[in-house]
């Protein structure tokens, strides 16, 4: 397998199933591990990450099963690509733009990677498509355990285990859930549920993690608490709240539904109109109007799209995706003619095929 | 002894870690303060959330404690890694597993700050945990063995090198 070869196909979490998948995205989990005979990665020499690199990759054929897992060496790979796996959530900003001996592993049905050398020496994520923690969680403790037969992780008596920020130390868990709120934002209650969710230590972020604005009304919660709770109660924490948001997201849908049909289907169709007959488009109106359409589709507003191609929409029209697709390297003017081409083409054939192209 | 840079006596013994050689400076409680807020300075624009986070915990961990109890604290290094606590609290990034241990004092009130616990009580290796501590002496032996090689003491560089496949080879058990 090799990286180009991803591109022809989406991870399994973004195949719009699963419970709740209507407003839950994804679900995903990540493990923070160091080993305990090494530096952290801020303080390790050349060397280090170069033995620390070594050490991590050969655990990695326990992995597979004789399922195919691709390993990259990210010190020579291109810009493009380092940014084409952060846009499909495989790897961090943070490690697409650092430098030296680093490495990502991805499984074949993007359900988990690897990476290796980002801020921690490892970092186990695993994503599953709706809401889906507890699925998650077994999965990654899996990884874990079979990693664990092969190095001894740095774990402190009273602390568990230890990592390169105190943030994280402990579980070196973080749990998260994808939430797609749309409703929530055009009815103006995204803040107060933000700020209730920020009493109970729970974070709120954008589509990309740490520092991403929402693109796209796309919100992660996650926890912020490591230590001193078992992996169980920080699963429990957030799949508990999730259930809550969802019928707060159900109820603002359905107020828009009863006090502003129109209003609603007008915004529903003319984002559907742009995006389908739109001859250059920015990626973030492109976001902005794929949302509109999701909750469109969701709400049973437009009736001749499946969830499964927004979901992926989302993600190929991005800078690296459309670059990637079409072969070639495009300046931001090339790529907004490029994206615009390209849902033309995707949303087209979704209805009558044999609407021109170019009008 | 006398301050480095005026006639009052030093109470200050710091010790920087640049290029990897240590550096020694001897100051009176002046100087040190005036030297750590100048290198504060110069730090301070590291706006990585962590580092942020770093500040202010140091910020409230400050309270209830002295100029001068808070320098010594900056000041302290990690026998394994090298690093300051003072390197720690401006790039929000610990060097090793170790130095939660010898950074215990001034991490334990940062800690119950971000979690509002001290104690793990999640999963464990399942090899057990002892370990992890004979491990992480390698971290100090392989950087003492880096450096009696580069001032070519090479009779302890390979006494450090038996020491080193040693431990290695008794954790494999």
């Amino acid at each position: 397998m090799k990286i180009d070869d991803l591109k022809l196909k989406s991870g399994e979490w973004l195949r719009g199933s699963g419970p709740e998948s209507d407003i839950v995205i994804s679900s995903r989990i990540r493990l923070a591990r160091n080993l305990a005979d090494y530096p952290f990665v801020s303080r390790a020499s050349e060397a280090d990450r170069d033995h620390i690199e070594n050490t991590l990759h050969n655990c990695i054929p326990d992995l597979q099963e004789g399922k195919e897992l691709l390993y990259i060496d990210m010190k020579t790979l291109a810009e493009l690509d380092c940014q084409f796996l952060v846009e499909r959530h495989l790897i961090s900003r943070e490690h697409a733009e650092s430098t030296g001996a680093r490495a990502v592993a991805i499984d074949g049905h993007e359900r988990y990677s690897l990476m290796v050398n980002e801020e921690d020496h490892l970092r186990i994520q695993v994503m599953h498509s709706g809401l889906d923690l507890e699925g998650a969680w077994e999965q990654i403790t899996g990884i874990d355990d079979l990693i664990e037969q092969k190095v001894t992780y740095a774990f402190h008596e009273s602390l568990g285990y230890l990592t390169a920020c105190p943030t994280n130390v402990g579980t070196g868990m973080r749990v998260s859930v994808m939430l797609h709120l749309p409703a929530l934002v055009l009815t103006r209650q995204i803040e107060k549920v933000f700020r209730s969710l920020q009493k109970i230590s729970l974070a709120v972020r954008g589509l990309y993690g740490e520092g991403s604005q929402s693109m796209g009304d796309f919100y992660q919660i996650s926890n912020q608490i490591t230590l001193g709770r078992t992996e169980a109660d920080l699963v429990k924490q957030v799949a508990d709240i999730v259930p809550v948001i969802i019928d707060y997201e159900r109820q603002a849908r359905e107020f828009l539904i009863k006090e502003s049909h129109e209003n609603l289907h007008d915004r529903v169709s003319r984002a559907y109109g742009i995006l389908r007959t739109a001859q250059t488009i920015s990626s973030e109106e492109t976001m902005h109007l794929l949302s509109s359409v999701r909750m469109g589709v969701n709400l049973g507003l437009i009736n001749d799209l499946e969830i499964p191609t927004i979901n992926e929409l989302f993600i190929q029209t991005q800078p690296a995706h459309l670059q990637k697709l079409s072969g070639t390297e495009l300046d931001p003017t090339d790529r907004n003619i490029e994206r615009a081409r390209f849902l033309r083409r995707h949303l087209q054939k979704h209805t009558n095929g044999d609407e021109p192209e170019q009008n | 002894m006398k301050c480095q840079k005026c006639d009052k006596p030093a109470t200050f013994h710091i010790t920087e870690l640049t290029g990897g050689k240590p550096q020694e400076l001897h100051l009176c409680e002046d100087h040190a303060r005036e030297y750590l807020t100048q290198s504060n300075d110069e730090q301070s624009t590291v706006g990585s959330m962590a580092a942020v986070l770093a500040q202010q915990m140091a910020q409230q961990m400050a309270v209830g404690q002295t100029a001068e109890e808070l320098a010594q604290l900056d000041q302290q290094v990690c026998p394994v890694c090298g690093i300051s606590f003072y390197e720690f609290r401006s790039q929000g990034r610990l060097g090793c597993p170790f130095d939660y241990t010898c950074f215990k004092k001034q991490l334990e009130p940062l800690i119950l700050n971000i979690h509002g616990e001290t104690e793990h009580v999640g999963k464990r290796p399942s090899r057990g945990v002892s370990g992890s501590e004979s491990r992480t002496q390698l971290i100090r032996l392989r950087r003492e063995m880096k450096e009696a090689v580069a001032r070519e003491d090479y009779e302890r560089a390979s006494e450090l090198r038996d020491e080193i496949q040693r431990i290695q080879s008794a954790s494999k058990d």
